[in-house]
């Protein structure tokens, strides 16, 4: 895997607001089938870095690779324009719309040019929710109404519906109960066998290291390093976020040196 | 995160709701048009059948149409998680610059000269709107001191440019649009717009289901379409024939709708589509919900935010026109307070302060209510001073009843 080109490298990223230095030279890379977990403690930057992959913030300095190619992602707009889509901590849902309106935010589906085609969205919907098997009792119902595992659904359902080729998700469970946890995680391993190169999010290892192929461990802003999942065990990595240290055995600087 | 299974609404529902949702009414609205009935039977009972008379229903129609047509945009800067306290300063502004246009500027009698004032009256608005709109979404001042600023510096403004002296009298065409003895279109042609409403809502409806069912989603049952469309046909047209039943002075000729009235109805109907079929509208209320949401899905919130403020100027200088032509005049003081009614309007019916909720036909619903009460106030003879007190206790109730009715729905 690693002779091929990474989906997505991140190389030398800088963020800081103010005098925090949120990130501070991280370098983290991801494949294509691959889920790529990023840990450590709140406010560890994990949130901040990759906002600037999805286009919320703009890094103060470092390059974005995608494909093997530079660019400059400066909104959401251009993310999207690279395949990358995110679901966000906060679900970023309009809670006073319904799950159609949610899932095409931005992306209106029109029919002659000025008008919203409400029906072709409410039927594009129904069909992405069916393919991540969850039943609403109507679409139409405002997500305000709907339950924290209906609710990501909805927004997966927003990533997936076009055709994301990076999916970067952001503490996905944190709101949600074991049942629905466990939902969202063999959805992602659904995406991931369809060949989306996933970054997933949180700073509970537990949510992560089973879902992950590798993880990457963040400090305050900066990278620790990045193992194998199937080299280390949880304790190893565990002492990566506590203390800050790799471990003896595991010994794969994923830092890109291209 | 509060977890709440949609199906535990289904049970237990009354034969009541069943009817309600099958027909897809708005129970928040039928509220409203229970307590609007209530309160025109009351007044037609206090004042011995004069408030329901179709000489104060048309009075009635024309008088709400000044506060009707911001109301509309109100609602669109609630729902946006703003306010705009300086309509009533904007639309006088507006006003005084049409009337010193028309009158000392241009040939009072020439031909174009009053619809030319008017254009630049409403680009006077929109430019108006622009510049709180840059302020509010580009330098990001909050709207409510951006307003409150424009609300003193568009009355002083407008003071300045007469030196508060009135403008009178206006072009007679001009006049018009305040539906004035001639500002009103006739029986025949009402009977026409009646009809060509009733045509467009009929084949609204029609379309809408026809492309639901081409999507093989499911549609009211015809018996419900058939009853809803029926009974709105009936109301429109009964609306018309009592209309048509106030005469001209000294004559028995229909005066018919007046123009502000359908400019009212022309503004209600574009803000509705556009708040319904456009992707503005969409995001106006993405941004309510959400707005860092809308932001991160790619939305132009500063722009979304710039446009409705642009809307609102545009609003408020129609709204000027109507008012200053109904007046035959520009005056220092047209349009103050109008602020606390456009607002007040919107929010009885049914815009959320805390952004993200509103509809059209509520805020027009809210219109037609305080100006229903205005008007039986004033014939019952209630002082100036107690109509404020009123007013006052209905907008705080009215807020109360929706803080109410929402706590209701989350629990
Ligand atoms: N918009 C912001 N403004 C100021 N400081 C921020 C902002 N976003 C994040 N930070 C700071 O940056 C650091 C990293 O935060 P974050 O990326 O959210 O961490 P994580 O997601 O790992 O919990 C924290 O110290 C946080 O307070
Ligand atoms: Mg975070």
């Amino acid at each position: 895997m690693a002779e091929n080109t990474p989906l997505v490298e991140m190389r030398n990223i800088y963020k800081s607001f103010g005098g925090v230095h949120a990130v501070e030279d991280v370098t983290i890379d991801l494949f294509a089938g691959e889920v790529v977990g990023l840990v450590g403690h709140n406010g560890a930057g994990k949130s901040t870095l990759i906002k600037m992959l999805s286009g919320a913030y703009t890094a103060d300095s470092g390059k974005i690779f995608i494909d093997g190619r530079e660019v400059t992602i400066n909104n959401p707009r251009d993310a999207r324009k690279y395949g990358i889509e995110t679901i966000y901590q906060t679900l970023a849902l309009a809670d006073n719309l319904d799950a159609p309106a949610n899932i095409f935010l931005g992306r209106e589906l029109m029919r002659s040019g000025y008008l919203l085609n409400d029906d072709a969205m409410e039927a594009a919907s129904r069909e992405v929710l069916d393919r991540l098997r969850l039943n609403l009792p109507s679409v139409k119902e405002k997500v305000v109404n709907l339950s924290g595992g209906q609710r990501q659904a909805v927004a997966i359902g927003r990533a997936i519906y076009f055709n994301a080729k990076i999916l970067i998700m952001d503490e996905p469970t944190a709101a949600l109960g074991p049942e629905e946890t466990a939902q969202v995680g063999e959805l992602i391993h659904q995406l991931k066998k369809e060949g989306l190169g996933i970054f997933l999010i949180s700073h509970d290892l537990h949510d992560v290291f089973d879902l992950s192929d590798r993880v990457s461990v963040l400090k305050n802003g900066a990278l620790v390093g990045t193992v194998h999942t199937a080299d280390v065990t949880k304790d190893d990595v565990l002492a990566m976020i506590i203390a800050g240290k790799l471990p003896e055995v595991a010994t794969t600087p994923k830092s890109a040196q291209a | 995160m509060s977890t709440k299974p949609a199906e535990a609404q289904v049970q237990g529902e009354s034969i009541f709701q069943r009817i309600v949702s099958l027909l897809e009414l708005d129970v928040r609205q039928l509220a409203m048009v229970g307590a609007l009935v209530l309160i025109w039977i009351g007044f037609d009972i206090v004042t011995d059948g004069i408030f329901l008379s179709p000489r104060n229903l048309w009075n009635l129609s024309v008088q709400m149409s000044v506060v009707g047509v911001m109301a509309t945009g109100m609602v669109l800067v609630i729902v946006a998680r703003h306010i705009d306290l300086s309509v009533g300063s904007l639309m006088g502004f507006a006003a005084i610059i049409m009337a010193v246009l028309q009158v000392q500027v241009f040939p009072i009698g020439a031909s174009w000269n009053w619809w030319v004032t008017l254009l630049i009256g409403l680009a006077v608005g929109a430019l108006i709107g622009a510049l709180h709109g840059f302020i509010i979404a580009y330098l990001e001042v909050p709207a409510f001191i951006v307003t409150l600023g424009g609300l003193l510096a568009w009355r002083g403004a407008n003071w300045l440019t007469t030196t508060g002296r009135t403008i009178s009298p206006l072009d007679v065409n001009f006049q018009m649009i305040g539906g004035g003895i001639d500002g009103a279109i006739g029986a025949t042609a009402s009977w026409v717009v009646g009809v060509i409403a009733v045509v467009l809502i009929v084949f609204a409806n029609l379309s809408a289901r026809q492309r639901r069912q081409k999507y093989g989603f499911n549609v009211k049952p015809w018996w419900a379409e058939l009853l809803i469309l029926a009974l709105t046909a009936a109301v429109i047209l009964y609306a018309i024939s009592y209309l048509n039943q106030y005469y001209r002075p000294r004559t028995e000729i229909p005066r018919g709708i007046a123009l502000p009235v359908l400019i009212l109805l022309a503004v209600t109907v574009f803000m509705a589509a556009l708040v319904r079929y456009t992707k503005f509208g969409r995001y106006v209320f993405a941004m309510g919900g959400n707005p860092e949401a809308a932001r991160l899905s790619g939305v132009n919130t500063r722009r979304v935010t710039l446009q409705i403020f642009v809307i609102m100027g545009v609003l408020c200088a129609i709204a000027g026109a109507i008012s200053s032509a109904r007046l035959n005049a520009g005056a220092n003081s047209l349009g103050t307070l109008k602020e606390l009614e456009v607002i007040a309007a919107a929010v009885i019916g049914g815009t959320s302060l805390a952004g993200g909720m509103g509809t059209i036909s509520g805020a027009i619903l809210g219109t037609v209510l305080i100006s229903s009460l205005a008007s039986g106030m004033v014939l019952i003879g209630w002082s100036t001073s107690l109509q404020q007190v009123v007013q006052g206790i209905v907008l705080v109730l009215a807020v109360w009843l929706d803080v109410f009715y929402q706590k209701r729905r989350v629990d």
